[in-house]
């Protein structure tokens, strides 16, 4: 069993909570319940309403798309990884299911708290900003690269 | 009822009263002769009268007819006496004195239990009376009849007369004789003093009545003030829910306070008029003696009077004010309750009620229904006047399955309620059997009938006995019932003319659904509850009821059986590693520190968690194992901790929902606290702050609030506390907790927490779900299933049934009206709350019990829809019957019916 203390050690490592003042990181790691999740078993299922992000502690985890029946690993996520942050942040269903690849133990920080944290800790709001405009720059990339595949082939 | 109090209570207690009269009569002489007697003592053998020489001796028991010389103008002896010496005499005197005195006081304790008992016995009667007619109102009548005005009726404005009865004709015949003795005491005496004291009575029995007429409309006023204040607190206790969650406590506590204030000001005229009354009677019976004192003396000055006239007339007159008085408070008493009786039975007098005809206990078996309803040109007007219901014909054949639909206020509903007897037709005829059915007596139509609606009140009592009720009609005859010798009881309820059945008969009835044993009939009885799908509900109630062990020991043993099997297979079911037994020998991670060291269940409430701290022998245990201290320093340092986490947020921020050891509100109040202590040594604090200190660790959990403050070390000295606590709780004389022992039952914990034994780890996703389950399927497969089935049974729904969801009272509801097998079930929107899913199984599970029963259903539900399940169709539209026919060929013929199933 972890303290308090390790898990605070551990939020500082992500990326997003880096900026943060411990004391906060600590009423974040208090308010937040660990989880352990066998192989295979699904912490949330593509479509289902998000409550909560994850913050993964230890094992790794697939984030799965499911399109025309059939499953498909997009990513793995692991050690010090947060996930399902979006779909609180916007009242979006889920877009991926995720699902323990092996024993995996999380954080699970609920959508209230997450939200709570944000209005009290501005330089929250600014990383959380700063990783979704990067990811939006991405996805924008992603799309024009695409958008050129696809004339191309025309 | 009789509608006159004293006739009433005369035609019921006539030979009581006679009696009573003849025993007041009777202990007269004795009364008298216990007044008489000191004056002879004193006089003869203390003062010596009669002893004045040695030696003299004086008769005692001399006894002379009374009056004799008046008769025959002689002294008549009865008894010569006996010779007495004057020591002898005293000692003789003083103990016939003593005899007297106990004869007399042996008088008044006969004569005060008779009337007591004569009292309660018509208080009994009239109680039972009022209950009576309760029981035969028209249904009509509960709309605007207020259930605690009932109550207060039947509870408590009788109550006063209980005491009234013994005494209403006594009474009044014992206080007018001594009156009338009195009053001729002074007409003999002197004819003209005699006529001025009657005519002072006279007027003063002209004007009281005259002064009282005001407190009767105020008595009567009062008594309904009080009957409505009863009604509106029943009400408002009702209806609690409404008055939170529109803040409308202030109306109410307004309301309350004008009632309050209406009886004060009625209560307080009463007094001032009462005690008006009272100074006017006592001033002209004072009046009187002025009267005697300064005319007669005149006269007496004047030598037409004789002084020895005057004495007689005064000394006369002293008896007579008493009776006067008590003649005056008698009588005020009298109108009181008479006031009282009308009232109230003006309120149950109604005309309408039901014959009592109708509700007798039938010989013999009671007939099916062998054809069904006949409706002619039904008309159904309500209160207002709107017309419900128009000339409607159908005729119901008894086993046809009919769904009755039509829109909102369509008249299909009032039809059926008609069908049910639950409101009355204004215009048409309703034959059941061909009878109309309010002739039909109610062991006919309540037993061969089944109607529900979408209201469902139950008494507190058990799932058990809110099923069964249907049931408990009349008492089974038993041998034992016809051969029960008649006990005090029995002869009570006869001579107040109670009900003859006894409560304690066997009422339960299954052998009349043809089971001969309890057992078959609650398997039937399960057969019904998965039939309305709400078996698992009652398992899991029994899973979370608690049974005493002593009661069912076969029960508890399986399940201390159940509980080594599960402990066998966690590993097995993968829960090892979530699941935590208790071990005596183990600390326990996931429960608090309090519930490790006091390792059991609270029984006694100086036992719970938060009382702890203030336990003596807790306390004690702490002191000497060394823990108070670490305890202490260890909450101080969980407070600081949870300030500092918690310290600047808002009390209704999300994240108090995880501080489990203490109240979001409760912080400002620590804040406070450890600013008290400050660095001070423990020694010096304060009682109130170490004990809220002291609350913290024992309930705190490491496992779920990750501070790390539990040590090795402490875990180590709470477990040798345990121990040492234990043999102080063995000590006491009954064990305030229920022990978490893998070998015994804790019989203060459900039967899941009993098989589990441990505390299931927060961080497993759906843990307790999870566990539940498999704790389900091993009672299965241990075939424990029916016994955990009736432990549910017996769960207690609470008053008016509000410890169970609308849909289980719902769907009991229809459970109990299937279980007594009526040849037609009527249901009217019965299963409203229920999803249209879950109704429409209903309506074929129902379906296919009318297959098997061959009852007949008339069914109004909530969905036009389920009409094609129906063999027939009645389509009502604004009170008006448009169609009637199959469904199939109704969907052909009737646009209404297209259109209201689509």
């Amino acid at each position: 069993m972890t303290s308090l203390n390790e898990e605070v050690e551990m939020l500082r490592k992500i990326p997003l909570f880096a900026a943060i003042d411990p004391a906060k990181l600590k009423l974040l790691a208090f308010a937040s319940d660990r989880k352990i999740y066998n192989a295979g078993q699904d912490l949330f299922k593509q479509g289902d309403p998000g409550d909560a992000a994850f913050v993964i502690v230890n094992g790794d985890a697939d984030i799965i798309v499911t399109a025309d029946n059939k499953e498909v690993v997009v990513a793995t996520v692991t050690k010090n990884e947060i996930i399902g942050e979006i779909s609180i942040l916007c009242e979006v269903p889920r877009t991926a299911t995720v699902r323990a690849k092996d024993k995996l133990e999380v954080l699970t920080i609920k959508k209230e708290h997450f939200i709570g944290l944000l209005t009290q800790v501005p330089t929250l709001g600014v990383e959380v900003m700063r990783e979704l405009a990067s990811r939006l720059q991405k996805t924008t990339t992603e799309l024009s690269e695409a958008r050129q595949e696809l004339s191309q082939k025309k | 009822m009789e509608r006159n109090l004293l006739k009433y209570i005369w035609g019921h207690s006539r030979r009581d009263q006679l009696w009573m009269l003849v025993i007041i009569l009777a202990s007269m002489p004795t009364y008298f002769l216990s007044l008489e007697l000191p004056k002879r003592i004193v006089n003869s053998p203390i003062q010596g009268v009669g002893f004045e020489t040695p030696g003299a001796t004086s008769k005692f028991l001399e006894t002379h007819l009374p009056f004799g010389e008046a008769l025959f103008g002689k002294p008549v002896l009865l008894f010569s006496g006996f010779e007495m010496e004057r020591i002898s005499f005293l000692i003789a005197l003083s103990t016939t004195f003593l005899l007297l005195v106990i004869a007399n006081g042996l008088f008044k304790l006969y004569i005060n239990t008779y009337k007591g008992r004569m009292g309660e016995r018509i208080l009994r009667r009239m109680r039972y009376e009022l209950f009576d007619r309760v029981m035969r109102y028209p249904l009509s009548r509960f709309r605007r009849t207020k259930a605690s005005e009932v109550a207060s009726m039947i509870k408590d404005e009788v109550e006063p007369m209980g005491e009234y009865i013994g005494d209403a004709f006594t009474q009044p015949l014992f206080l007018g004789g001594q009156a009338l003795v009195a009053l001729l005491f002074i007409f003999l005496q002197n004819f003209w003093l005699g006529v001025a004291t009657f005519v002072v009575v006279a007027f003063q029995a002209w004007l009281i009545p005259l002064l009282r007429k005001r407190l009767i409309e105020l008595q009567r006023q009062r008594q309904i003030g009080a009957r409505k204040f009863a009604g509106r607190l029943g009400e408002i206790v009702e209806g609690i829910q409404d008055t939170h969650t529109n803040d409308t406590t202030n109306y109410h506590r307004a309301e309350i306070t004008d009632i309050l204030g209406n009886l004060f000001f009625i209560r307080f005229e009463l007094f001032q008029r009462k005690f008006m009354v009272k100074f006017i009677n006592n001033f002209l019976i004072q009046f009187l003696a002025f009267f005697f004192y300064a005319v007669g003396g005149y006269l007496a000055i004047k030598g037409t009077l004789d002084i020895g006239q005057l004495i007689g007339v005064i000394v006369a007159y002293k008896d007579l004010p008493a009776p006067v008085r008590g003649l005056i408070d008698q009588d005020q008493k009298r109108l009181t309750v008479e006031v009282r009786y009308a009232q109230i039975i003006e309120q149950f007098a109604a005309g309408d009620l039901k014959e009592a005809k109708y509700q007798t206990i039938p010989d013999g078996e009671i007939p099916h229904i062998t054809k069904g309803y006949e409706v002619n040109r039904l008309s159904v007007i309500d209160d207002t006047g709107s017309k419900l219901i128009e000339n409607a014909s159908a005729d119901i054949k008894a086993g046809e399955r009919v769904a009755i639909i039509g829109d909102f206020n369509s008249g299909a509903s009032s039809f059926v309620e008609v069908l049910g007897g639950v409101i009355k037709p204004t215009g048409g005829r309703i034959y059941l059997d061909d009878k109309p059915i309010d002739e039909q007596p109610e062991y006919f139509t309540g037993r061969r009938l089944g109607y529900i609606d979408g209201s469902t009140y139950f008494p507190q009592g058990s799932i058990l006995d809110v099923l069964t009720y249907v049931l408990k009609n009349q008492p089974v005859q038993t041998e034992t019932n016809t051969k029960k010798a008649k006990s005090l009881e029995q002869i009570e309820t006869i001579r107040a003319g109670n009900f003859e059945f006894d409560l304690s008969d066997e009422w339960l009835d299954y052998q009349r659904l043809g089971f001969s044993n309890l057992h078959d009939f609650i398997e039937y009885l399960r057969e019904i509850l998965i039939d309305v799908d709400m078996e698992n509900d009652i398992r899991a109630f029994g899973l979370r009821g608690t049974i005493d062990p002593e009661k069912h020991t076969a029960l508890t043993n399986e399940l201390l059986e159940a509980r080594k099997k599960f402990r066998a297979r966690l590993e097995e079911l993968g829960f090892s590693e979530f699941v935590e037994p208790f071990d005596p020998q183990l600390y326990n991670e996931q429960s608090s520190i309090g519930e490790n060291l006091l390792f059991g269940t609270a029984i006694d409430e100086e036992y719970k968690l938060v009382n702890l701290p203030k336990n003596k022998l807790v306390l004690e245990t702490l002191i000497e194992e060394n823990l108070n201290e670490p305890l202490y320093e260890m909450g101080k340092n969980v407070a600081e901790t949870t300030l500092e986490l918690f310290g600047d947020l808002n009390i209704d921020d999300p994240f108090f929902d995880q501080l489990t050891y203490m109240s979001a509100d409760e912080l400002p109040e620590y804040k406070k606290i450890l600013s008290r202590i400050g660095s001070k040594p423990s020694a010096e604090i304060n009682i109130y702050d170490r004990l809220m200190i002291m609350r913290l660790p024992l309930a705190y959990t490491e496992g779920q609030n990750r501070l790390g403050l539990l040590t090795d070390d402490l875990k180590n000295k709470i477990l040798k506390a345990r121990s040492n606590l234990r043999k102080k709780l063995e000590a006491l004389p009954e064990m305030p907790i229920g022990l978490y022992e893998p070998e015994t039952y804790n019989s203060a914990a459900s039967i899941q927490d009993n098989v589990l034994l441990g505390r299931i780890s927060s961080t497993v996703p759906e843990g307790l779900e999870r566990v539940t389950e498999a704790i389900r399927d091993l009672l299965e497969e241990m075939h424990l299933t029916d016994d955990i089935f009736n432990i549910g049974l017996d769960f207690n729904i609470g008053s008016g049934g509000k410890r169970l969801t609308e849909v289980q009272r719902q769907k009991l509801h229809l459970a109990r009206t299937l279980l007594k097998k009526p040849d037609i079930l009527i249901a009217n929107q019965g299963m409203n709350t229920l999803g249209t899913r879950q109704q429409e199984n209903i309506v074929q599970t129902v379906l296919k019990w009318s297959d098997k029963n061959g009852s007949g259903i008339i069914w109004v539900p909530m969905s036009p829809s389920f009409a094609k399940f129906f063999d027939r169709v009645l389509v009502f539209d604004s009170g008006v019957l448009i169609a009637d026919g199959k469904p199939e060929e109704l969907l052909e013929t009737n646009e209404t019916y297209k259109m209201l199933i689509t």
